[in-house]
């Protein structure tokens, strides 16, 4: 996994709200067998028109924001299925950081095992994202992990809370897996306890 | 010792580590494993060289890509579909995974062959890279969904990195009135709390009602606490639970039974547990419902009329007008006038033997109305019991078409799908765009009111069709 550190980038406007991951990457994309190579299909159908073009007014395809980094959307963003495809797509787009009031559970966590950073703002902070982005290419955005903080293109600072583990695994780009198979001894215990006290399982 | 939740409880029981600021490494007692979220996580440990650390718990099937016709033993025609089941078959026999290959009776949607197999117990922490994993907390069972790196971290250590969720208490009390389903409990409840009124909790639903359901009903509610927001739902394990699992296949026997009862019991809220969030809703209160948004949260009683964009507020103001754009619908409209094309009865959500019953007692001696209906059972043990009783016939009569089981139409990965505009009245769980097909529209309802949606070719208040008829 990248590590995620600090973001200087465009922010592209989305404020509808339950943003779903049928949206985020319809189901014939949930086919493929590889993480990568779903940027192209990111929003498949508000983005593009039956004939394969493209919807002109869809905010990815407009020019300011075919290179953001940062999403700024409406409420209960992710919402729906726990395909991992949809942060997958996003990465591959080159989305690194989704900004909104709230997310759906598993996709916030999925967020995390990909390096895509999160974050769960008030509404009114979200808002003035929200009002940077809607200036496109003429304001950027830079978001700090490290130092918790956005800063807007005025200059103007808006903190944000991250779980610490989480922050730590970001920051450093750590391997879950890795992590967890160093308390392989604890898992040898939780196991042989379980097994005498619940040994139907 | 201080009261817990039901939760509380059976994460307690699981915890293997737990770091200083809460965040826990959670044993998982089952793993199931779908075709579409697995592939990366099974390359994700040859990559590292990392095995499978506890085949006997893990349960591997296809259901997502799998045809639902009757000739489906001729193979997969879509190329990456095959190639997606193909690879779970692969990555189940090299890792020795307990496996149902689709030729197998016992085939069908995850979340109903886990419980039919005796593989959902009490007590169990149980995961599957799918979010409707939630239905197994119908048995007092802690499930949820999870990506693919989290399923190939549980494939190779057993264990989740977890950290606690909220505690929310539903409570449904009385009785239901007549006509009234354990999903329109679940869709009412969606309806009052929003898609996101679950946000960060673990969902356990109790009350008289609750408790006058059926494992099935339980089941369905239980599917549908994700699309409340919630990580799980729970529901306390009683003598309905234990006389659903006695005897089935994987299912404590002898002694080893005794020893899982006398635990079992103890899987209850204490009295003075802690409650993060309370919602109560009275049983008379619920009436038959249907969808009539794009979200599940847009929930209706069948008597009322499509709302307009002015009746909401914030964000909901668009959306609702999007969804409306989307659904060809009108303000004002009564939803018991929306014409209907298609009838899909099935899923996880609404796809075992209780559901199909209860669509056939309204399909019994009817015709259809619409284009075209389907039923697809849940299971192959599903399927082969609905014929056994009679139900299949009732619904070939019907002109319903009779199908392999699968997830079929409601997520509409295989060939079966919706066309743009056309309008499904469906037992599954999501309506959101495209979710059964591009440019498709979902109305999701029981499976009684989708049988009499079925019959008059619109939304139909199924206690029209069963007047003067005890429910």
């Amino acid at each position: 996994m990248d590590k995620f550190t600090t973001l200087s980038g465009i922010a592209a406007p989305m404020p509808l709200v339950n943003i779903d991951t049928d949206m985020i990457i319809p189901k014939q994309f949930l086919k493929t067998i590889k993480r990568e190579g779903l940027g192209v299909n990111l929003f498949d159908e508000m983005r593009y028109r039956d004939d394969g073009s493209e919807v002109p007014d869809f905010v990815l395809n407009q020019p300011a924001y075919r290179d953001a980094q940062i999403l700024v959307a409406g409420d209960n963003f992710g919402c729906g299925s726990s395909r991992e495809h949809a942060p997958w797509a996003l990465l591959d787009f080159g989305i690194r950081c989704v900004i909104s009031t709230s997310f759906a559970d598993i996709f916030y966590n999925n967020c995390f095992k990909n390096g895509i950073l999160p974050i769960v703002l008030p509404e009114a902070d979200r808002d003035a994202c929200m009002e940077d982005a809607e200036r496109g290419a003429n304001a950027r955005i830079e978001v700090d992990l490290e130092a918790q903080q956005i800063t807007l293109s005025d200059g103007r600072t808006i903190p944000f809370e991250v779980d610490p583990w989480r922050k730590h695994c970001l920051l450093n780009g750590l391997d879950d897996i890795g992590l967890t198979l160093e308390k392989a001894s604890a898992i040898d215990a939780f196991e042989s306890r379980a097994a005498s006290d619940r040994p139907w399982v | 010792m201080s009261p817990k939740t039901l939760y509380d409880k059976i994460w307690d029981a699981h915890v293997v580590h737990e770091a200083e600021d809460g965040t826990c490494l959670l044993y998982i007692d089952r793993h199931l494993v779908h075709e579409v979220t697995s592939p990366q996580a099974f390359e994700g440990l040859r990559m590292a060289g990392r095995g499978v650390r506890a085949p006997e718990k893990t349960i591997a099937v296809p259901d997502h890509n799998v045809p639902t016709t009757l000739d489906r033993a001729k193979g997969i025609e879509n190329e990456e579909s095959r190639i997606q089941v193909e690879a779970l078959d692969r990555n189940a026999r090299e890792f020795g995974l307990n496996y149902y290959p689709v030729s197998d009776v016992r085939q069908g949607i995850v979340h109903i062959i886990g419980p039919e197999n005796g593989w959902t117990l009490p007590g169990m922490t149980i995961v599957c890279g799918d979010s409707h994993t939630a239905t197994h907390g119908a048995f007092g069972a802690l499930a949820h969904g999870i990506g693919t790196s989290e399923v190939e971290h549980v494939l190779a250590t057993q264990t989740l990195i977890q950290k606690k969720s909220k505690n929310m208490k539903v409570e449904i009390t009385g009785q239901l009135r007549p006509g009234v389903t354990a999903k329109d409990i679940t869709l009412s409840v969606i309806g009052r709390t929003g898609t996101a009124g679950g946000t960060g909790y673990v969902i356990e639903y109790c009350g008289e009602a609750i408790r006058a359901l059926s494992v099935e009903g339980r089941m369905t509610v239980c599917n549908m606490a994700i699309e409340g927001g919630a990580r799980a739902g729970l529901i306390a394990p009683d003598e309905k639970t234990y006389a659903y699992l006695k005897g089935r296949e994987h299912a404590p026997k002898g002694a080893d039974w005794d020893k899982a009862m006398a635990w079992w019991a103890t899987l209850f809220s204490d009295e003075d547990a802690h409650w993060d969030k309370v919602v109560t809703i009275a049983g008379e209160d619920i009436a038959p419902v249907v969808t009539w948004g794009t979200s599940p949260e847009d929930v209706l009683p069948i008597t009322g009329t499509v709302p307009a964009p002015e009746d909401f507020t914030g964000g909901k103001v668009g959306a609702a007008k999007r969804s409306l754009d989307y659904m060809g619908l009108t303000p004002g409209q009564k939803l018991s006038d929306i014409e209907i094309d298609t009838v899909f009865i099935g899923s996880c959500t609404n796809g075992r033997i209780e559901d199909l019953r209860a669509a056939a007692e309204i399909l019994k001696g009817k015709k259809i109305a619409v284009k075209r209906a389907m039923v697809v059972p849940g299971s192959g043990l599903v399927r082969k019991q609905a014929e056994e009783e009679g139900l299949a016939q009732i619904f070939q009569d019907a002109g319903f078409e009779w199908r392999l089981a699968g997830c079929s139409m409601c997520l509409a990965m295989n060939p079966d799908q919706l066309s743009p505009g056309e309008r499904c009245a469906a037992t599954s769980n999501r309506n959101f765009e495209g979710r059964q097909g591009r440019g498709g529209r979902t109305h999701l309802m029981s499976p009684a009111m989708a049988a009499a949606a079925a019959i008059t070719g619109r939304l139909t208040d199924v206690r029209e069709l069963t007047a003067g008829v005890d429910a």
